[in-house]
């Protein structure tokens, strides 16, 4: 019979224990309630943390359960569910905006495009349904990163490659990217993955506030951006789309 | 071009509008359009579904009309606008469904009889005599069968009290909700018009197709005295005027059955061009141009639309019964995923079928098979099949249907379908899309505007009233949002085709006639 993992155990016990009682508990509530000496609490935890099972509180330096444990259970947004949910808003926001919309979700150390509407020209343009972007240069994945722990961890110990002279690379200028990106509420890309093209996301919150993707509208640079700045109707418009995608995820089953 | 695009996000400041409203089978909704197509304001209410017997369903024409006013005036508040914004009104309505009412007192004589309601199927067995059910088929391109009006106005009349003697006299007037909604709309017992257009008309079987009037016979022959019938016009025209509410004064300028409706809203102009809605079920019209082509492959032959004074449009019509309807069956029934779209998802979690293929025959099959006495199957099963394969065959199974009506108009037509332009709730579905273009093996094309049919009745309006001047400016609004083309090889296809056939002949007269 195979042998049980000690250190597995102990985050389970970690685990249930926030799960139960308090909503956020200390290092030293954790490791007294558990018999644990703090540094192998704190080496649980912090593992917990960058699969993103558990968050600490920035404040209070308090844990509670992480976004990804409750994605686990029935809080879980089907990806296609949030496709159909998307359809109507993104294919206005398109319209409206002359460019194309994407949906991505975090996948694996990327951002997966769920939803892809055309840039209404009648140009002849190819489905990027099931395509992967980069989750540290565009904007999709800067605001996954930005609002979900574990978007961030993949990103944060990815190689955060140089795909243009304007990618962000170092760790240090990237984090402060998210800490923009979640102070303003959305994020862009200009030049930073393909020469020539701009983009600007903003999150899709379900009704736990959990992030459950992003929405971008993508095209030229020059259409996109005055003086090297994404065109403030623009942020707007993909801002007020994820709102209303949002609300319509927050209504429950069809 | 692209510069009046990309000003940004407040294009639909200014008018003027078009109000379009949809008198659907399960609510009544109107939508303010703009000159670009883009929806300003919708508003919606559903209506009471009443089932006094089995297989009968009615609807309360009354209640219609108050919720019609209601969602009006409610789009028009929505969208910020007043009636001097609003340049003419389109109608779209569920088809077939069939009212009579007192024209002097505006009060229907019983609630309107919903096209889904199988009361008549006596009746039509009766009225096809010797010939059987293509007895009207050659002059109306409609089978005998319980959906459409003409039938049911008889059955009105042969069972409330009265109503023939009444009919007779004149005081008693036909109409499917087209007529009704217009009216009222134009005045009701205080001078309104009554009048259908030709693609309602078209469902009634007392149309010719090839005159595009009442025929005396075919009238007499079914029992409906030609003294209540509406006078059937285009489908893009000034019939009247607004009297009272929210649009008082303004043109009442389109009428179209729903599904014709998203044909024209998809800008299927061109002979060839052909759309499908996905919803529960499936509809697909394909344009043949300005001849009525006879069906031997089981479709209906109806009017497309007619624009003024052009000549007539016609179309062929498939129709699918258990599309949506199969997936929410997945749900409901069998428990296997909690909400609609994640049937996608148990489905990407394989490759193919798994050798199974799932042909949904629930209340028989339809177009182009017609066998009531067929009962669905799943066929194929082995030990290897998990619920995931079984998702993939669901989802097949409204793409195969979908080729096999496909298939019947090519037959019926000689036109090749070069691309298919599809609407309605299941376009999200991104497999199926995909599979639906490599079983067609042809594009399949998703617009942007997803609500076609009433973009289709305000489209018809605007058409009517010069705000739009041809269907080429309407044509230079439709916006491709998504495509998907073709990526199987061919040997796989016509393998998996007449796998698909194989099963079909399975579900044949599962059903014993001493069972019915």
């Amino acid at each position: 019979m195979a042998k049980s993992i000690q250190s597995l155990q102990r985050a389970a016990a970690v685990l249930r224990l926030l799960a139960g009682g308090e909503r956020r508990l200390g290092l030293s509530d954790i490791s007294s309630s558990l018999g644990l000496a703090k540094g192998t609490a704190h080496g649980i935890l912090r593992t917990l943390q960058e699969e993103g099972f558990v968050e600490q509180d920035p404040a209070s330096g308090r844990y509670q359960l992480g976004a990804e444990l409750l994605r686990l259970g029935n809080s879980y947004l089907d990806v296609h569910e949030l496709r159909s949910r998307a359809l109507v808003w993104t294919d206005d926001l398109a319209r409206s905006s002359g460019e194309s919309v994407h949906v991505g979700v975090l996948h694996l150390e990327g951002v997966l495009i769920v939803h892809h509407v055309f840039r209404p020209d009648d140009s002849r343009q190819v489905l990027e349904v099931g395509a992967m972007q980069p989750l540290h240069s565009t904007a999709l994945g800067k605001v996954l990163a930005a609002y979900d722990p574990v978007a961030r961890g993949e990103a944060v110990r990815g190689t955060r490659e140089r795909l243009t002279a304007r990618t962000v690379t170092d760790l240090e200028q990237f984090e402060a990217i998210l800490e923009l990106t979640r102070s303003r509420g959305w994020a862009a890309d200009v030049e930073e993955t393909w020469e020539g093209v701009a983009a600007v996301a903003a999150p899709i919150h379900d009704r736990r506030r959990m992030p459950v993707g992003a929405i971008a509208l993508t095209g030229a640079v020059e259409r996109l951006c005055e003086d090297g700045e994404i065109r403030p109707e623009l942020i707007t418009a993909v801002r007020e789309c994820a709102r209303s995608v949002s609300r319509d995820v927050g209504a429950g089953r069809f | 071009m692209s510069d009046a695009q990309s000003t940004g996000t407040s294009s639909h400041g200014t008018g003027p509008f078009i109000a379009a409203i949809d008198q659907g089978t399960t609510s009544s909704r109107c939508i303010v359009f703009d000159v670009d197509g883009r929806i300003v304001a919708v508003d919606q209410k559903e209506h009471q579904q009443i089932f006094p017997k089995p297989g009968w369903v009615e609807h309360d024409a009354k209640e219609i009309w108050t919720n019609v006013q209601e969602v009006v005036a409610n789009a028009i508040e929505k969208a910020g606008i007043t009636k001097a914004d609003v340049l003419a009104i389109g109608i779209t309505n569920q088809r077939e469904t069939t009212m009579l009412w007192d024209k002097n007192t505006g009060e229907p004589v019983h609630n309107a009889i919903v096209w889904q309601d199988t009361r008549t199927s006596g009746l039509v067995k009766e009225l096809g005599r010797n010939v059987g059910q293509d007895r009207f088929r050659r002059d109306t391109g409609l089978p005998l069968a319980t959906y459409f009006a003409g039938p049911k106005a008889r059955w009105l009349l042969d069972n409330v009290e009265g109503l023939r003697e009444r009919a007779e006299s004149g005081d008693i007037l036909f109409g499917t909700m087209d007529s009704w909604v217009i009216w009222n709309l134009t005045g009701g017992t205080d001078g309104g018009v009554h009048v259908t257009d030709v693609t309602n008309a078209s469902r009634t079987m007392l149309m010719r197709l090839d005159t595009l009037e009442w025929d005396p016979k075919i009238c007499n022959s079914i029992g409906v005295p030609m003294a209540m019938l509406p006078q059937i016009r285009s489908s893009s025209e000034v019939y009247g005027t607004a009297k009272g509410g929210p649009l008082d004064g303004i043109p009442v300028a389109s009428a179209l059955g729903d599904q014709q409706a998203a044909l024209f809203g998809q800008c299927c102009f061109d002979e060839g061009e052909a759309k499908s809605t996905y919803g529960t079920g499936t509809f697909m019209l394909m344009n043949t141009a300005h001849k009525p082509i006879n069906s031997y492959n089981g479709l209906l032959t109806t009017v497309g639309y007619r624009i003024g004074d052009e000549k007539a449009v016609y179309a062929l019509e498939g129709s699918i019964a258990v599309t949506g309807a199969l997936v929410q069956w997945m749900r409901d029934q069998m428990g296997l995923i909690k909400t609609a779209p994640e049937i996608e998802t148990l489905a990407s979690s394989v490759e193919d079928n798994g050798g199974a293929y799932f042909v949904p025959a629930f209340s028989g099959l339809f177009a182009p098979h017609w066998d009531s006495a067929a009962r669905g199957v799943i066929a194929g099963l082995t030990g290897y099949v998990t619920k995931a394969h079984i998702a993939r065959a669901v989802l097949e199974a409204t793409a195969w249907q979908t080729r096999e009506i496909s298939d019947a108009m090519t037959k019926d037509s000689k036109v090749e379908l070069t691309s298919l332009k599809v609407d309605g709730g299941m376009t999200a579905n991104n497999l199926l899309m995909q599979t639906l273009s490599n079983v067609l093996d042809a594009p399949v094309v998703r617009p942007m505007v997803a609500e076609t049919t009433c973009l289709g009745a305000a489209y018809a309006a605007g058409l009517a009233v010069g705000f739009w001047p041809d269907t080429a400016a309407l044509r230079a609004n439709w916006r491709r949002a998504a495509e998907w083309t073709p990526d199987m090889d061919a040997a796989k296809r016509e393998r998996e085709y007449k796998n698909w056939l194989k099963a079909v002949e399975r579900t044949k007269a599962w059903v014993d006639d001493d069972e019915n």
